[in-house]
């Protein structure tokens, strides 16, 4: 049963230089390093970023389901007011699939094979409701309809392997939402699904959304999904966020050099390309060597030697965005009337 | 499911008869003359020609595997040499004994071995993990005849060391031979199975490993259900597919291990009775106790295959 009596909060999470690490014989991986982030109640926040930025790891430390050899090391995540650091393990799973569920990448491999849909969507409300097997089948056949699935009885009884993937995902969607939940977090739930479906799946998300009243974490490295279905946007890079901000201010204005860069990546929809897209050059600092100074320096255009050698502070301005750049800050060493929107890489202008 | 079931039956008809085949010739692979050998060296050379005209051992090959096939679909074997008793009243008398034998083992086997493998697994690398998988490779390793012959010396025997067994002051509780009551049936069941329990408990440590490392089984901790439920529920059915295929095959090896183990406990089975059997050179029932168990062999694996069918949804054999 769900805890309605906790204190007050306006939003649904916050995170604060939450630190998530992998430890190997001789080293310590820092894949999530001092991220901060917040969700407002009933808002959708995309997460973006190259793979291996750190996106996946952020979303199952919110889960509490970080396996060996990797550990929270440090920070705080506010869900409701209430840090989910502080909690016991069972408190947690109190609260895993009852008031925080997530959807998974791969829909073809997140589903149980030897059990059936029915099943599986039932646990949730037999763990969470104390419901018996027939109640729980019947809210399950409920969420089925729900989720917009044909036929949802006789779905109830088949295997995951009898499905499709976008079934599988709606069922995965069905099985998240079973609780209630007032977080849902998706981690990249459209990746592995055909561009068709994907539409589909984004549409559901966002209308049991509204219908339903939860915050959305939606973890992609899809801008154009971002644009279309979030609220805020954070920018994930080397394990931290870059740019956080509205999605209006994000798309219109971006700040950080690296958002930049990653708008300017897109194909533009209303006109032709005249020679090469823009790139980022170089790639995603492994985790293991990571720069010293800001983690996006060596691919920075902009990049001094502050850059390189220290790592800049999160900002917010005074519309609550954020960034973590030096060349918003006061100790800027390179070219104060710099045009972030002027170059790209190296060397163009 | 019916229509599975129905055609794997019909698929074990030309294994059953390739068996028959092996077992005939086996007679006619022995280097020497098979009514020599069964008449004994020193035989009068009369005694030798009425062991062949008996056994039909003068008619061309395909009549005599025929007649032969022909008999044992009707249910009859021939008779043995030594008592001149009907091959399969011999077997029958034994049969039970050596199916209980290799199913009480069995049972033994994946009690011990499934939860000794689920412990394993969900403590990997800690020191219950290494005890256990080091404990495996000793039952593994060692040969079952001298496992039987120390826990006769242990516990049936009792040589100087009944302190560190508190419970059972008498030593001679265990029987060191025979079969039928539970003091009698402990020692051998704890011989052969020991075995495969190290097998199994492997197998399912292996397999565990790889299904707990599944998405799915994210899916399921991230749903808040219980890490027991998650285990048994989640991830040992999954784990389970390749576990009994293991399984089946080692209730069929129990059946060959019985012959050592029924040897060391002098218990009347199929397995003494081929040994005696070989000794005396009494062919017959060595083929008949051989297709015997080679055809239970055939039966387990069809169980398995249905087993199999059964846990992994995903084979869809119809």
């Amino acid at each position: 049963m769900k805890n309605n009596t906790s204190k007050e909060y306006e939003n649904i999470l916050e995170i604060n230089h939450l630190q998530t690490s992998f430890f190997t014989k001789n080293a310590e991986i820092k894949a999530v390093d001092g991220l901060s982030f917040t969700i407002p109640k009933k808002k959708t926040l995309g997460v973006v970023g190259e793979s291996g930025s750190g996106k996946s790891i952020t979303s199952l430390s919110i889960m509490r389901l970080i396996d060996n050899p990797g550990k929270i090391v440090g920070g705080e995540i506010y869900f409701k007011g209430e840090d989910l650091l502080q909690k016991s393990e069972s408190e947690m799973r109190k609260i895993r699939g009852n008031e925080i569920s997530m959807i998974f990448q791969e829909p073809m491999t997140s589903l149980n094979p030897t059990l059936t849909v029915g099943q599986q969507i039932s646990e949730s409300y037999i763990t969470h409701q104390e419901l018996s097997k027939k109640e729980a089948k019947q809210k399950s056949l409920e969420m089925l309809k729900l989720v917009g699935i044909p036929s949802p009885k006789k779905r109830l009884k088949q295997y995951p392997h009898e499905l499709s993937g976008g079934m599988r995902q709606r069922i995965m969607i069905a099985m998240a939402l079973a609780c209630d939940p007032d977080l849902l977090i998706a981690d990249e739930p459209t990746t592995a699904l055909d561009v068709t479906i994907q539409a589909q799946i984004l549409d559901l998300i966002n209308e049991l959304q509204d219908r339903l009243g939860m915050g959305v974490l939606l973890i992609t490295h899809d801008l154009g999904i971002v644009a279309e279905t979030c609220d805020y946007v954070a920018v994930m890079y080397g394990g931290q966020v870059m740019e956080f901000a509205d999605v209006k201010s994000l798309f219109t204005h971006p700040k950080h050099p690296y958002t930049v860069g990653l708008m300017k990546s897109i194909p533009p929809h209303d006109r032709d390309v005249e020679g090469d897209l823009d790139v980022i050059k170089g790639s995603v600092p492994s985790p293991v060597e990571m720069p010293n100074g800001c983690r996006f320096a060596p691919r920075c255009p902009f990049a001094t030697d502050l850059c390189h050698q220290k790592l800049p502070n999160i900002e917010t301005d005074s519309y609550g965005n954020q960034i973590r750049c030096w060349i918003y800050s006061d100790e800027w060493d390179g070219d104060p009337e710099v045009n972030v929107h002027a170059k790209t890489t190296e060397g163009t202008t | 499911m019916f229509k599975f079931i129905v055609r794997r039956i019909i698929q074990t008809i030309p294994v059953i008869i390739g068996v028959t085949i092996i077992v005939f010739s086996m007679m006619h692979l022995v280097p020497g003359d098979p009514a020599q050998i069964m008449a004994g060296e020193s035989a009068p050379a009369q005694q030798v020609e009425n062991i062949r005209e008996r056994l039909g051992l003068n008619e061309p090959l395909p009549k005599q595997y025929l007649s032969y096939l022909g008999n044992a679909l009707l249910g009859d074997l021939g008779n043995s040499m030594r008592s001149g008793r009907a091959v399969t009243d011999e077997i029958s008398a034994r049969f039970w004994v050596t199916i209980e034998l290799a199913i009480y083992s069995t049972i033994l086997a994946v009690f011990i071995g499934l939860i000794a493998g689920v412990i394993s697994a969900t403590k990997k690398y800690s020191p219950q993990d290494t005890i256990i998988m080091l404990i495996a490779l000793f039952g593994l390793s060692m040969p079952n005849f001298w496992l039987g012959l120390m826990l006769i010396q242990w516990f049936s025997i009792g040589i100087d060391l009944p302190n560190w067994f508190p419970f059972i002051n008498d030593t001679s509780w265990f029987k060191p031979s025979g079969w039928g009551s539970f003091q009698q049936i402990v020692l051998p069941v704890i011989t052969l199975g020991t075995g495969s329990a190290a097998i199994i408990a492997r197998m399912t440590r292996s397999s565990m490993l790889e299904v707990i490392g599944q998405d799915y089984i994210r899916t399921a901790r991230a749903k808040g259900i219980k890490e027991r439920i998650v285990i048994y529920r989640h991830a040992l059915k999954n784990a389970l597919i390749p576990v009994v295929t293991v399984v089946g095959l080692q209730f069929g090896g129990l059946l060959g291990g019985a012959v050592l183990t029924e040897t060391v406990f002098a218990i009347n089975g199929m397995g003494k009775l081929v040994i005696d059997s070989i000794a005396a050179r009494d062919f017959p029932v060595v083929q008949g106790t051989i297709l015997v168990i080679a055809l239970l062999f055939v039966l387990v694996n069809l169980f398995v295959d249905i087993t199999y069918r059964l846990l992994n949804k995903r084979i869809d054999l119809d």
